[in-house]
């Protein structure tokens, strides 16, 4: 018999392009949603909270979902309260969202805040569901340089998942039209952020400078004209080759870098 | 040596006397003195040396005496001035990550901006978790350090360390907190002792000025201003680190033992993954080859047996052994590996520019005196191929004695 699929439940949200600024779907949610739709198939939930008019969200029914939840919201509202309330009676084993969004604050706080109201535990960066067996998942975290992490927990629980997870598949314009948005109206609540925040367009970052603290003339063309130099390296002369391994390995192993 | 000025009168008697026979001995060749009653006298006609061909030369940058006066021994080490906070009256937190043990560059920002934070009345404290191997907290502006160790807080223990970090908020009652907003741990860590805390952060914050900081928001297109967090997730580079003073790293405890929280997530430890698919420019552990490599098959299977990413100088990549894309340097990829393992690498300036980031240079070389030795934290002279041998001997005993003792 075919193991029940996972109830996976993605949370979503709209993104904007990095240089024309246009909505889109947001690249890491979409990425959380592939995650769902590889571990559920068809039967991943996806759920938005905000502007069920908004085109962008048809991006996501694009990539095989049939249906889509909104939870009407205006813009500025707090996500947080409504997503808590259909979250805790909605039987999801395992809900995913992506580290940042890519408008408003983007501060990546919403996982964490809904993992310590449901009492969830939390993986962050979430790579690849490896088994889920008896209620406790077995996972791959990532980490970063490209490495990974085996982490057990049991379900249900919250992940979030970043740019090491499978990357999204494309959007289809069929599906995309043809795919139903249900909106569900909710109470709204305020985001008290930007009553004493303000946004503003970014800012270039200051380019740090090298600062040479040299008192002399002569110690600043010092600085200025020096080669990389690490200075008070130890150097093996006349040893043997097993010696001489046998130092770097030391090393190599007090740094951690070889299992 | 001491720096009082002591008078000799013996001497002073023969230098005023022409007709002693030690007279010339005792003429002062330095070119500036401090006379009897504190006034510097000078003699410019002992400035400079007789150069080689004998012109006499002056070197104004006062490092070179040629042969004639006695150059002064070297200042040891300067001792910068200690900045101590008796009694603080308010204390920032930073948690720095410690990546491989030791404090990065992102680290030091912050203990900086917790500086610009504390001023002269507070004090910063910062948390140690787990084993490391820094020494240099005092110069990096630690004025408190708690250092929490013990098996609870070894692996992967976020929820732990949430609970230690609480524990320091009821007994410290830190004004703010500073963790560094990254990958490494701390943007996990400071976003998950937020929600705890249920202090909203300020997180990606590059900028913080007296009562307001500035953080990038969403994805990366708007800055959002606001009134200084409890909380601060801040980017690298957000302030100066410290430079110029010491500070005193006194240990700290805490007063109550941290609650030993049921792990929810356990951590069945890291996963192997392919060194050759991490991009080099992410690798955290490089074993490099360049001209001083003759046996390559030898080189690729040591790479198997350290689990290093390869690399190469440009003209291993010249000569065909290596992919253009494993190429390291000024012209090849810039690379951050925290171990950088160089063997038959020369060290000419285009490489090392793109080492500069790495923590840890290895050098193996036949030539003592090459650029890359001085660069290298350790360096072995001696032939690659034999070198690299006995690294793969080296590992395969470990492997074995690893697997016996796991049996
Ligand atoms: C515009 C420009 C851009 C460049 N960009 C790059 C760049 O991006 N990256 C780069 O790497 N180079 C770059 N170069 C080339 C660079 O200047 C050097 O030529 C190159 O790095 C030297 O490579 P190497 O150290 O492997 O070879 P060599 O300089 O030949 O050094 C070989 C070393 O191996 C040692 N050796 C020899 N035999 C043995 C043995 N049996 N055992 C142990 N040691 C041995 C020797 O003592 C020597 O130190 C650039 C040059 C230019 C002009």
């Amino acid at each position: 018999m075919q193991p029940k699929p996972l109830n996976v439940l993605c949370l979503v949200s709209i993104g904007a392009h990095p240089t024309s600024g246009r909505a889109r779907r947001a690249e890491q949610d979409a990425r959380a949603v592939e995650l769902g739709l590889r571990l559920a198939g068809e039967q991943v939930q996806v759920l938005h909270a905000g502007n069920a008019e908004e085109e962008a969200l048809r991006a996501y029914l694009g990539m095989g979902l049939s249906e889509l939840s909104v939870l009407q919201q205006p813009d500025g509202a707090d996500a947080l309260p409504v997503l808590f309330d259909y979250l805790k009676d909605s039987g999801a084993q395992l809900v995913l969202t992506g580290s940042q969004a890519e408008t408003g604050e983007g501060s990546g706080m919403l996982p964490y805040l809904l993992a310590e109201q449901l009492g969830w535990p939390l993986v962050v960066g979430l790579a690849e569901v490896e088994k889920v067996e008896n209620g406790v998942a077995q996972v791959l975290q990532a980490l970063p340089r490209g490495q990974r992490r085996r982490l057990q927990v049991r379900l249900p629980f919250l992940a979030s998942v970043d740019n090491a997870a499978p990357v999204a598949r494309q959007s289809a314009f069929g599906p995309a039209r043809r795919g139903t948005l249900w909106t569900d109206e909710v109470h709204v609540l305020d985001d008290d952020l930007l009553s004493n925040a303000s946004f503003q367009p970014a800012r270039p970052r200051p380019k740090r400078l090298k600062v040479i603290k040299a008192k002399t003339g002569a110690e600043r063309m010092k600085a200025a004209t020096a080669k990389a130099a690490g200075g008070g390296g130890q150097v093996l002369k006349d040893v043997s080759a097993q010696e001489g391994a046998e130092a770097i390995f030391k090393l190599l192993l007090e740094e951690g870098v070889i299992r | 040596m001491s720096d009082i000025i002591r008078r000799d009168p013996r001497a002073e008697r023969i230098a005023r006397n022409r007709l002693h026979p030690l007279h010339a001995t005792v003429q002062r060749s330095e070119t500036s003195w401090m006379g009897p009653n504190g006034i510097i006298r000078k003699n410019p006609h002992a400035v400079g040396f007789i150069g080689p061909n004998g012109t006499k030369r002056i070197d104004r940058s006062g490092a070179q005496q040629g042969g004639t006066a006695k150059r002064s021994t070297q200042a040891a080490a300067v001792q910068l001035p200690l900045h101590t906070v008796a009694a603080p009256s308010f204390y920032i937190v930073v948690v720095p990550d410690l990546v491989g043990g030791r404090l990065t560059t992102h680290d030091r920002d912050l203990l900086g901006l917790a500086h610009k934070l504390a001023g002269h009345q507070g004090a910063v404290l910062a948390v140690v978790f787990g084993e490391h191997k820094e020494s240099s907290f005092d110069t990096a502006g630690v004025d408190r350090l708690l250092h929490l160790d013990g098996a609870l807080y070894s692996g992967y223990a976020p929820e732990q360390q949430v609970q230690a970090l609480t524990a320091i908020e009821r007994q410290f009652r830190p004004r703010h907190w500073l963790l560094p907003d990254s990958r490494t741990g701390g943007g996990e860590l400071g976003r998950r002792l937020a929600a705890q805390l249920g202090e909203r952060p300020a997180t990606r914050v590059w900028q913080v000025t007296d009562e307001h900081c500035i953080g990038r928001a969403g994805a990366g297109q708007q800055d959002l201003q606001r009134p200084l967090a409890r909380v601060i997730l801040a980017a690298s580079e957000c302030a100066e680190p410290v430079s110029e003073s010491r500070h005193e790293a006194l240990a700290v405890s805490l007063d109550t033992e941290v609650a030993r929280c049921l792990p929810r997530i356990e951590d069945l430890g890291a996963v192997a993954v392919d060194p050759a698919a991490t991009p080099m420019a992410e690798a955290e552990f490089i074993l490099s080859g360049g001209n001083g490599v003759r046996d390559w098959d030898l080189f690729h299977r040591t790479a198997v047996a350290l689990g290093a990413t390869e690399g190469a100088s440009r003209v291993a990549v010249d000569d065909g052994h290596m992919a253009r894309n494993r190429q390291v340097g000024a012209t090849g990829t810039w690379v951050t590996a925290r171990v950088y393992l160089a063997v038959g690498i020369s060290g000419a300036i285009q490489h090392l520019q793109g080492i500069g980031a790495c923590d840890k240079v290895v050098a193996v070389n036949l030539d003592a005196g090459c650029d890359m030795i001085k660069r290298a934290d350790l360096s072995v002279i001696g032939d690659s191929a034999a070198i690299l041998a006995a690294l793969i001997e080296r590992m395969a005993a470990h492997r074995a004695g690893g697997n016996r003792d796991a049996a």
